[in-house]
């Protein structure tokens, strides 16, 4: 089990001693005067950390000595789908010939690199059943943006101008949401039915000719698989909308069944998800888009194209609709490496095996976790990826709620599921355990729970006031809401005016 | 079949048994008939395989080190001190997530506060999010701010004709949603924001951007005045910067901006083809900005203990909570490239960021002179990095003769601003050796 280094470890800033250099520039080739315009010279200080390298990489060990990762244990947060990122990726990632390549290179310079966007591309098409692909997005949220862009572009170009309604169901990620409004369309939440999918009468009557598209999680966040997808896609269909698919939970169906074969339009992937890229304490992630034959004029520029001929990879601008651009240049190749590098490793087998065994494990937890007491198991049994139990029964019958569970947990040296979410179920404990868990992590991880309710309903203290064993205990949140210290300058004002005592 | 990424393969039968099924199969019940089938792709690979296959593929690429590049605009070829890599590439940074579970993931958040922090001492800002995509969506996301900021009331964005292609491409996306209008300014006979011309278009404007420096290298000398005129109009003043200025020229808070975007890969990290990269973006400590911001927000606070602590803060903006009200769609950032970039810039401190500054502008300074002797500058200032040139031929030829020198020339310009004729930028950093810059006004000798 992790346990977290306690370190007391000062900001950079505090480490500070006039005179320490860090590092050494090289001379300038020529050693002339060049005046910078009076105006616009530098005449506020430069209140930066004088340290020496020793002191940085002493200073950054210790701080990524009290951060968890996934090669520290068990990282089971929900729809995040946070499995083991093999470090083979992260070799071929920093390989010189992808780090001191520049993106405005001669096209003949840099085949390798068009190579492996234009391969990776094949790849995504056939898991997904799509036909072309941009790479592009930075991100999930950003390839959603992308997605309802070019749905926008897709009915604007067709003079349908009164389809400004986008549909999201209540249990979606708040990136769909945010994403619709972003584009300009106004959100129609869907409700979810007893079974935890969507209601198709709600449905039904929510489509009309404002209707721009339905955006869905397939399976969704409860880790239920819409079964009734097929009448799902009819009802958007017969409106005239398009279906979005949010590639978040491709896990659960990796190498066995496409969004495109089940009726979706368009979809993004999330390759620091599924594809196993590290996803670096928040990113960098890449969310490729990808859109059914009719859609891909929209695509955004530039799309990595191969002339046979000439075998030669080149950059084609020729997407007469496109949207435009949604990130500089062409998204975060570094990020594409590595996900092509699994892929290749994987194989159609590998990926196969992904999907049973990370559906295997969630069920297995699922089946094992469920009647202990104090944790209910809403909507139905069978799950994909992830499972969503609640705490309500045990908020209620102790007052311990799912925030305290999810910090006691770190105090058994595992991560947390995620909590409060989707917003449909009460006291959420999502939790998804990838198919890169042990199934010693499993028991382990149960038994953890097992043990939270048993504290809840003999010594609620213990899990109310944890955690006790991290490098800080409870954090408090309310108090970084209502006096914000956004950074080091607002902090030493505060300081210097006694307003703050840590 | 066993997996070596997967280790419970080895126990399907006897998991499946113990929760009481029978099959795989069982498990995928619920998924309608037909749906399921074979997909056409390559059996796996072993490591060693795809080592090969992937670095035979990478050795197509010619990169910087192979040939001297004269390429810049927007991306630059910066060298990394080795302890950078070495850190971010701690698993524990490395494999985590969006730090959800504040107290198992200080470590994270407190070097993105310190990344916060670091950035705001070089733009004069006090309140930094924790990064967007890159400069160009950081610049988006302003733009869509500012018009938030006004109710919407006012949607007009107004730029410099001369803003970087990329960026402007970007900005024309994300504007289509609110229905931003975007209006341009020209640039006058020295490549700087024409002043009058500004004033005539800066009216009901929502806000004002500019870039220092801009896409012709050039430092914009009226900075001051772009934002004064801003603030007369009511707009709000945006301020682009490339951060490896900042050693040497004011900080743009300090010089009237109310939000500063910019690029900060430029530190810790390498080309990589474009990407990732991670944007800046800071506002004034002024809580309607703060409201408005798009990104995540480290916040320093105390524990139950009263010890100093880090946490998440303001989430009520972001689309975890507010979903299809929240100021941005922004949720994986670029947390890493941001760690990078902070440990870039501790390790430099202020002597090593007034220095980078200097190193750069001299050797710019070297390469402008040289480039002269053969060239035509269509604008004299003070160039940072890029210099515009012109030529009398296309452009075309010369980027062939220089490649056949094993030279990359410069960036061309023509496709984006064909009133300039054949220019293209030509660009120096730190990086740039005498000799290469010799060689090129060499073979450009031999063809112009």
């Amino acid at each position: 089990m992790f346990r977290q280094a306690k370190w007391d470890e000062p900001l950079i800033f505090e480490l500070s001693h006039p005179g320490r250099v860090g590092y050494t520039l090289p001379k300038p080739i020529e050693d002339v005067e060049v005046e910078i315009p009076e105006k616009l010279k530098r005449k506020s200080p430069l209140n930066l950390p004088e340290v020496s390298e020793p002191e940085v990489v002493k200073h950054y060990t210790r701080l990524s000595e009290m951060n968890y990762g996934v090669d520290s244990g068990i990282y089971p947060l929900g729809s995040c789908t946070m499995k083991y990122n093999p470090k083979i990726n992260e070799e071929l990632a920093n390989h010189p010939k992808v780090s001191f390549i520049h993106p405005y290179q001669d096209e003949r310079t840099v085949q390798g690199a068009l190579k492996i966007i234009w391969e990776l591309e094949q790849w995504l098409k056939e898991i997904t059943g799509m036909d072309r692909f941009t790479l592009q997005p930075a991100a999930g949220a950003n390839g959603e943006f992308t997605g309802v862009m070019i749905i926008k572009a897709y009915h604007l170009d067709r003079g349908e101008t009164q389809r400004t309604e986008m549909l999201v169901p209540d249990s979606a990620h708040g990136t769909n949401p945010a994403s619709a409004a972003m584009a300009g369309f106004k959100v129609i939440e869907i409700p979810s039915n007893e079974s935890g999918t969507v209601d198709l009468e709600a449905l039904e009557n929510a489509v009309s000719e404002r209707t721009a598209g339905l955006m869905l999680t397939n399976p969704n966040t409860l880790g239920i698989f819409e079964d009734e997808i097929l009448e799902i896609a009819k009802i958007v269909h017969k409106a005239g909308g398009l279906l979005y698919y949010d590639g978040a939970n491709l896990n659960a169906v990796l190498g066995k069944i496409r969004p495109g074969d089940m009726g979706f339009d368009i979809v993004h992937l999330n390759l620091h998800k599924t594809f196993s890229t590290p996803h670096g304490g928040g990113g960098p992630g890449a969310g490729p888009v990808g859109v059914k034959d009719f859609l891909k004029d929209y695509l955004p520029v530039p799309l990595v194209s191969y002339d046979e001929e000439k075998d030669m990879y080149y950059l084609d601008y020729n997407v007469p609709k496109s949207i435009g651009k949604v990130k500089e240049l062409f998204g975060n190749f570094a990020v594409l490496v590595r996900a092509l590098t699994y892929l290749k490793i994987m194989g159609r087998d590998g990926l196969k095996e992904v999907s049973e065994v990370a559906v295997l494990n969630a069920n297995y937890l699922t089946q094992k976790l469920k009647g202990t007491r104090g944790y209910e198991l809403p909507h139905k049994e069978l799950r994909k990826h992830e499972v969503v139990f609640s705490a309500e029964p045990m908020r209620k019958e102790t007052g311990v709620k799912a925030l305290d569970v999810a910090k006691r947990l770190l105090d058994f040296g595992m991560h947390a599921p995620t909590i409060y979410f989707p917003l449909i179920v009460h006291e959420a404990l999502m939790i998804e355990p990838t198919e890169t868990a042990t199934k010693e992590e499993l028991d382990a991880y149960v038994e953890a729970l097992k043990k939270i309710s048993e504290e809840a309903y003999t010594n609620p203290e213990i899990v109310k006031s944890a955690p006790h064993n991290t490098a800080v205990r409870r954090v408090d949140d309310v108090l970084a809401a209502k006096k914000p210290i956004i950074t080091w300058r607002m902090y030493r004002e505060l300081k210097e005016k006694g307003e703050v005592d840590y | 079949m066993a997996k070596h990424y997967i280790p419970n393969s080895a126990h399907k039968e006897e998991m499946l048994k113990e929760i009481g099924f029978s099959s795989i199969e069982e498990l995928f019940a619920d998924v309608p008939k037909g749906f399921i089938k074979e997909l056409n792709l390559p059996e796996g690979k072993s490591e060693y395989e795809v080592f090969l296959e992937m670095n035979e593929i990478l050795e197509r690429n010619k990169t910087v080190l192979e040939m001297p590049s004269f390429l810049g605009a927007g991306t630059y070829f910066h060298y990394i001190p080795a302890h950078v890599k070495y850190l971010i590439e701690r698993s524990e940074f490395l494999t985590s997530y969006t730090p959800y579970q504040a107290e198992i993931s200080q470590g994270m958040l407190q070097a993105l506060f310190e990344y916060q922090s670091l950035i705001a001492e070089l733009v004069g800002l006090p309140v930094v999010n924790a990064s967007m995509y890159d400069w160009g969506s950081a610049m988006a996301e302003a733009a869509l701010m500012t018009v938030r900021l006004h109710r919407g009331k006012r949607k007009k964005f107004v730029v410099p004709k001369h803003t970087h292609p990329e960026r402007m491409q970007v900005l024309k996306t994300y504007g289509k949603g609110p229905g931003v209008e975007i209006v341009t300014v020209n640039w006058n006979e020295r490549g700087q924001i024409d002043l009058e011309d500004l004033k005539e278009k800066v009216k009901d404007a929502a806000g004002v951007y500019i870039e220092m420096p801009n896409f012709f290298g050039l430092l914009e000398e009226e900075i001051q005045a772009v934002g004064e005129i801003a603030h007369d109009a009511g707009a709000y003043f945006v301020v682009g910067v490339d951060p490896t200025l900042l050693g040497i020229v004011e900080a743009p808070g300090e010089l009237g901006a109310d939000i500063v975007v910019g690029e900060a890969s430029y530190f810790g990290n390498p080309m990589n083809f474009g990407g990732p990269r991670a944007g800046i973006f800071a506002v004034r400590n002024d809580p309607k900005l703060i409201r408005q911001m798009p990104g995540r927000l480290i916040g320093m606070t105390k524990d139950a203990e009263g010890k100093r602590a880090f946490v998440m803060t303001l989430q009520t903006r972001e689309q975890h909570i507010r979903r299809a009200k929240a100021t941005s769609n922004i949720c994986s950032n670029e947390a890493l490239v941001a760690v990078a970039a902070a440990i870039h810039i501790a390790t430099l401190g202020p002597r090593g960021i007034r220095e980078l500054g200097e190193v750069i502008l001299k050797n710019t300074t070297y390469l402008k002179k040289r480039l002269k002797e053969v060239a035509e500058l269509p604008f004299d200032g003070v160039n940072f990095k890029d210099v515009l040139v012109r030529f009398e031929k296309p452009y075309k030829e010369i980027h062939e003769h220089l490649l056949s020198k094993n030279i990359h020339g410069g960036y061309y310009v023509k496709p984006h601003f064909p009133e300039l004729g054949e220019a293209a930028l030509f660009a120096a950093t730190e990086t740039t050796r005498k000799e290469w810059v010799d060689a090129l006004i060499e073979a450009l000798r031999e063809v112009v």
